[in-house]
């Protein structure tokens, strides 16, 4: 009998074995499965039983705050000035998750980063919780301030970006409609419920999107800056002639006019030099040009300003701009007006006209300066992080003189004599029929035009309160001047 | 036809034990057993200040005492076996020890999770760790009595017939018995209430039948072992022998459809393959058993709706999250085994309230959560052990009743652990059953106290140095013998 028996040993050690494995993948292999579904609460509600990190902008002020309560959940998040920042700090909601900074920083602010870590054996130690870790931004609260107001007091849906340009610290970031990320935390249930519901309806108009970085824009006429960026980089110079007709028929079709705003003719002549066209925004010439570059070679300049990039962080996750697929001349031309399936975020406009201001270097893009322990010690710092040279710098400064010829050339409010700016317009036309839908109106720009501190891209979506009449700029080209006025005035 | 009396047989295997010479005592390794015992006394005081320290409760001198205790309870089993069963095996009471003590802090530790909880039917929690604190000492009372008054196991092979009878009333008794006194609790009809106690008579009854089927077909090896046809190779039985096998068959299909008892009938099952197949060294037992077995499943699975819910929240907890019976517990189980990792929670540091079921069938996944993947392959393993040990007694005993039930019960003991763990960490599909030692409840406890104590009496006597065989009066060779002259009478 002891046969059999011995095998029944070793059927025992095989049920055993297929325990430990089956554990082994439960556990360790593929815990994340397990652990990182939404339905599992469990390690919500560890972090919201830490006392999480703090947000803080450049200057120390708290924008991100938690409260001890006696509740569940042990504290509560607050924020300070909620609705001005809430498309960086994102939300925190037992119920609705995370967004924005609040997920991606997530784990430091939760004090489970493994930069944290010797702090964590510590507390393990010395038996106190652990506690998260703290997040400075590079915003400036007076520029945030300011954009935030200038985009809510029309009423505007849109989105403004700021930069300094030769670092890549995000000054400002604004998206509106914005929400109060305070109604999300709550700790109570049906108030969650509540604004979520309110917050998602239909005619909200998405309050909870970060327009910044996860909206997509025809990019108007804003994208000529690349086209001339382009030309240049192909040998041509600011004084290289383009035709100055009103209207062009696109290439390959008998009846499909290609026109300038308006129809007008760019100059007197029967051509115009580039920095006439860019300063008047004629697209007849932006057409021509970005045919005679090409769209491998216009492609190209824009992944050096920062189109195509699947990959960017800020940290918060950001949409990729790109110009869309160009099958054919026509398509060439109207991509070189922005339009067609050029599809641009704010913030990388903002890039664009940083990356000329830097004198064609482009930098990353970021809004995490430091990260400080829970005792307010810098645990980490971010260094300014070159990514390309998009221009030579020569062709930067031609390409920053024939925009502020085109500042000179734009109408609206809020002109500071003392500032010299270079900028470009855009007003981006957008559905299915173009003519009757109130475009988008653009703004990027950056000051003082010789020596730029600060850089920016202004959108506001459906003419803001100009409808059909709307341009850049007359909408979009006050609000950035404000911002940029307020950021200089400072220094 | 009498009770069948088991043959003595000395198999090669039996040699280890029995090459120890009569004048030489072997070791009785109680001291060893009494430092293990320490060791895991000093384990659960530990988890135990560990959950106090992690709810954040005063740690006090009363810890030490139930340490002490706890020691102390364990103590008097030691000097019970010391006493009756001296050359038992040293390792499998600590085993035990440090299972039922792990259980009891979890238990608690479930209790202080659910302290307050007010359920929607009004009622509150009602902490149930003292009651077992109770029912450890009546089940090693139970331990001690049996090893007392069973001073050789053979004794158990004459109520054979007896022990299989109550057994299968046991057994049953719950699925035929009116719903007042054998209420459906959580879907399964297994439980009698008498007065104020629930007990679950199908834990007893395992013991009961697998000493039943042990001498049974201790007596009857001989007819299943002879005669047959061979087919593909196979030694197949008479078919008339096929008797007890389609018995046992159709007692767990029974057991399936009038208690919806997936659990108990797997195991059930399960045991009476392994006895056949150990008595008759024929894997075409297990052949057509398992050939049984699943058709018997593919049977409930396509008639009844318990066996499909099973089944379909183990393909798809998370689909069937919000379903009622759905994938809800299951799920919260692996969240809790994923979100422990490798290192866990912590005792006293999860979120056991979040499983239902937590201090019973879904104890392991508690044990799994907090003391993370590292404590749970230890409690698995220390399950291997416990039954090794008792497997290694069976193999070394002498006689073929002793081999055959010891073998039985430390299957039966593994493959319960298998059935349970396997449910709660989506290896196979759960079948409610309690975890050995670990779960709540007095019935498994007390029915697996007695399983042990058969287990280390089995062990006892393979170990024990036989009693040397009587001096036989010394017979000179005949060639040596002196002729004897016969004298020829005259």
């Amino acid at each position: 009998m002891n046969t059999p028996l011995r095998r029944v040993g070793m059927a025992m050690m095989v049920m055993i074995l297929l325990l430990l494995g089956n554990a082994t993948w439960v556990q360790v292999i593929n815990a994340d499965e397990w652990r990182l579904n939404t339905y599992n609460r469990r390690v919500l509600l560890d972090e919201y039983a830490r006392k999480r990190g703090l947000i803080t902008v450049a200057d120390g002020t708290v924008i991100a705050d938690v409260k001890e309560t006696t509740d569940r959940l042990r504290y509560l998040r607050t924020y300070n000035n909620g609705k001005v920042f809430a498309p960086v700090t994102g939300y925190l909601s037992v119920t609705y998750g995370t967004s924005g900074m609040e997920r991606a920083e997530n784990d430091l602010l939760n004090g489970s980063d493994d930069r944290l870590f010797a702090r964590r054996v510590s507390a393990l130690i010395t038996g106190r919780d652990p506690v998260g870790g703290n997040v400075q931004l590079t915003l400036d609260s007076k520029v945030q301030q300011v954009a935030y107001d200038q985009l809510t007091a029309k009423g505007f849906t849109g989105s403004v970006v700021a930069i300094r340009p030769s670092t890549g610290e995000i000054l400002a970031m604004v998206s509106t409609p914005s929400y109060d990320p305070n109604l999300l935390a709550s700790h109570d249930a049906d108030e969650q419920a509540a604004a979520w519901k309110q917050l998602t309806a239909k005619d909200a108009n998405d309050p909870l999107i970060n327009r910044a970085t996860q909206a997509l824009y025809p990019a108007g006429s804003t994208l000529k800056t690349v086209v001339a960026a382009a030309a240049l980089a192909d040998g041509k110079t600011k004084d290289s002639q383009y035709t100055a007709k009103g209207t062009i028929n696109l290439p390959g079709t008998s009846n499909a006019p290609f026109p300038n705003f308006n129809g007008q003719p760019c100059g007197p002549g029967d051509t115009v030099p580039m920095e006439t066209a860019l300063a008047k925004s004629c697209n007849t010439a932006f057409g021509e040009m970005a045919a005679q570059v090409g769209a491998a070679k216009l492609r190209r300049q824009a992944e050096k300003f920062g189109f195509n990039d699947t990959t960017l962080k800020v940290p918060l996750p950001v949409e990729t701009s790109t110009l869309g697929p160009i099958p054919d001349e026509a398509a060439l031309y109207q991509t070189g007006i922005g339009q067609r399936d050029v599809q641009i975020t704010p913030l990388e406009n903002a890039v664009v006209a940083a990356t000329i201001a830097n004198g064609g270097k482009r930098m990353q893009p970021y809004l995490v300066s430091k990260i400080l322990g829970p005792d307010l010690k810098p645990i980490d710092e971010t260094d300014p992080d070159e990514v390309e040279t998009a221009m030579s710098k020569d062709n930067a400064s031609v390409l920053r003189d024939m925009m502020i010829q085109s500042e000179a050339n734009t109408g609206g409010e809020g002109r500071n004599n003392n500032i010299q700016v270079a900028s470009k317009t855009g007003t981006a036309e957008h559905g299915n029929d173009p003519l009757k839908t109130k475009p988008h109106a653009w703004y990027i720009a950056f000051a003082p035009a010789q020596k730029p501190e600060i850089a920016i891209a202004v959108i506001v979506e459906d003419g803001g309160d100009r409808g059909l009449g709307a341009t850049g700029g007359k909408v979009a080209a006050p609000i950035g001047r404000a911002v940029m006025n307020a950021y200089l005035a400072g220094r | 036809m009498g009770s069948p009396v088991p043959t003595g047989e000395g198999s090669p295997g039996a040699s280890v034990a029995t090459s120890t010479s009569p004048g030489l005592r072997p070791p009785t390794r109680r001291g060893t057993e009494l430092v293990m015992l320490a060791f895991a006394a000093g384990i659960v005081t530990l988890a135990l200040i560990l959950v106090e320290l992690n709810q954040e409760r005063s740690l006090s001198l009363t810890i030490l005492w139930l340490g002490l205790a706890y020691l102390g309870l364990f103590a008097c089993a030691h000097v019970a076996v010391r006493r009756w069963a001296p050359y038992a095996d040293p390792v499998i009471l600590p085993c035990v020890a440090l299972l039922n003590g792990l259980g009891l802090v979890t238990i608690h530790r479930i209790d202080l999770a659910l302290e307050g909880t007010v359920f929607p039917d009004g009622s509150t929690w009602d902490p149930v760790a003292f009651k077992q604190v109770i029912w450890t000492a009546v089940g090693l009372l139970l331990f001690a009595a049996t090893l007392k008054f069973l001073s050789d196991h053979r004794t158990l092979a004459r109520f054979g017939y007896t022990f299989g009878l109550i057994g299968l009333v046991a057994l049953m008794l719950p699925g035929v018995l009116p719903g007042f006194i054998a209420p459906e609790i959580n879907g399964a009809k297994i439980w009698l209430r008498i007065g104020p106690l629930s007990i679950q008579p199908g834990e007893f009854a395992k013991v009961l039948l697998m000493v039943f089927f042990a001498a049974f077909l201790v007596s009857k090896r001989d007819l299943f072992t002879t005669a047959g046809r061979r087919f593909l190779g196979m030694d197949l039985p008479r078919a008339r022998d096929l008797g007890p096998l389609f018995a046992a068959w159709g007692v767990t299909v029974a057991v399936m459809v009038l208690q919806k008892d997936l659990g108990s009938s797997l195991l059930f099952f399960g045991i009476v393959l392994v006895l056949l197949y150990v008595a008759t060294e024929r894997a075409a037992w297990v052949v057509l058993g398992l050939g049984l077995f699943s058709g018997g499943a593919v049977i409930a699975w396509k008639l009844f709706l318990h066996v499909q819910q099973r089944v379909a929240n183990w393909q798809d907890p998370i689909g069937r999250y919000d379903v009622v019976g759905g994938g809800y517990q299951i799920a919260q189980s692996l969240f809790g085994l994923a979100t422990g990792g490798i290192g866990g929670a912590g005792l006293g540091a999860g979120r056991p309230e979040m499983i239902p079921e937590a201090n019973t069938d879904f104890i392991t996944a508690v044990i799994g959560e907090e003391l993370g993947f590292v404590g749970f392959a230890a409690v698995i393993l220390v399950y291997m052990i416990l039954s090794l040990r008792g497997l290694r007694g069976a193999i070394s005993v002498r006689d073929s009743f002793g081999k055959l039930l010891g073998g039985g019960l430390a299957f039966a003991l593994c493959f319960q652990v298998f059935i349970i763990i396997g449910g709660v960490t989506k290896l196979i599909p759960m079948t409610g059953i309690t975890a050995p030692f670990l779960s709540y409840g007095g019935s498994s406890l007390l029915a697996n106290y007695i399983l042990v104590a058969l287990l280390l009496r089995i062990s006892a006597a393979a170990r024990a140095p036989q009693r040397a065989p009587k001096p036989k009066p010394q017979q000179p060779a005949i060639a040596d013998q002196h002729t004897v002259m016969v004298e020829r009478p005259k």
